[in-house]
């Protein structure tokens, strides 16, 4: 079972996955460099926060089209699991792999905030540890998570489940007070209708390792993991 | 030689909150009469071409392919002799 972290001029969230996939799950990971063409014997590949390229023109705008990008695009097209957090996401809209755009925030500042949320669908290999309506904690941080798409791409994600997160109170209540930054109905993860590439603005990664008091994450990895040993075993 | 001139802004309809933040410092220090601000981008693009044709064709490659994103952007463009 062997992951890869998909490394941009700019990521900075690289390490923590690394470490979540060695220490915390225990298995073998590699760093994947964004010039790579082939990406060798990768089951998952992880695409960290960041600032790839400086965020310069947008957020992924520039990432997206590195060599490496067209062969995560070929490797999700066979089905691998493919997970964008943070930067990861915004490069993921960016190459088309997942639907819409994220925006500056409404309230025009970076957040950085532990942030509840609350899982909304649990049938999918990054979700499956988890309740549904299970209110986590995972660390926002981001300047602009703020998720937009067209009406009509947002009442067919919801039709087909592809929201995984909202950001919710730590009640679990799921209203405009308790969005953070605008993102339409709540929006903080999704996943693309295949259900193999999943991109959310909340870190998993920093929360997954018991001493920084944040545990929640982890069960996206094992999530994943499950799904990959699953798969493995067929 | 030329040069274009391209401009790229949130479509219509989609909050810009930028522009908003300047709407309200405009009229917190009295400026009226406004119905809206929005803020976008201008990139000036020197190229090394003289056909306006081939210029036209090749920026809006550049605008599809990296400097706007369609899903939230629109761009426009002049290019002009230098």
């Amino acid at each position: 079972m062997n992951w890869g972290v998909l490394l941009f001029p700019g990521s900075n969230c690289a390490e923590d996955c690394f470490h979540v996939i060695d220490k915390v799950l225990g298995k073998p990971v590699t760093y994947l460099w964004h010039k790579d063409t082939d990406l060798g014997d990768v089951d998952a590949i992880i695409i960290p926060g960041g600032f790839s390229y400086g965020d310069h023109l947008r957020p992924g705008a520039i990432a997206h089209l590195s060599p490496a990008m067209s062969a995560v695009k070929e490797f999700a097209e066979k089905g691998g699991l493919v997970i964008g957090i943070c930067n990861g996401f915004q490069i993921l809209t960016e190459a088309r792999m997942l639907p819409g755009s994220l925006l500056q925030n409404r309230g025009l500042k970076f957040l950085c905030q532990d942030q509840t949320l609350k899982v909304d669908n649990i049938e999918t290999p990054f979700t499956s540890e988890y309740k549904t309506d299970d209110v986590l904690v995972f660390p926002i941080a981001h300047n602009e998570g703020n998720y937009y798409a067209k009406p009509e791409t947002i009442a067919e994600m919801e039709q087909n489940g592809q929201v995984l997160f909202r950001y919710c109170n730590p009640e679990g209540e799921i209203s405009d007070v308790t969005n953070p930054n605008g993102s339409i109905n709540n929006i903080a993860g999704i996943i693309n209708r295949t259900g193999n590439v999943v991109g959310m603005m909340p870190h998993p990664e920093r929360s997954s390792d018991n001493v920084l008091g944040l545990s929640d994450g982890k069960g996206v990895f094992i999530s994943m993991l499950k799904y990959l040993e699953a798969n493995k075993q067929n | 030689m030329l040069k274009a001139i391209v401009t790229v802004m949130l479509k219509k309809g989609i909050f810009d909150p930028q522009g908003r933040a300047v709407q309200n410092g405009l009229e917190s220090v009295g400026f009226e009469n406004i119905k809206g601000v929005r803020v976008g981008k201008q990139l000036e693009i020197d190229l090394a071409m003289d056909d306006l044709e081939s210029a036209n064709d090749l920026v809006h490659k550049m605008c599809d392919k990296m400097l706007a994103n369609p899903v939230v952007e629109s761009y426009s463009f002049v290019i002009k002799e230098v």
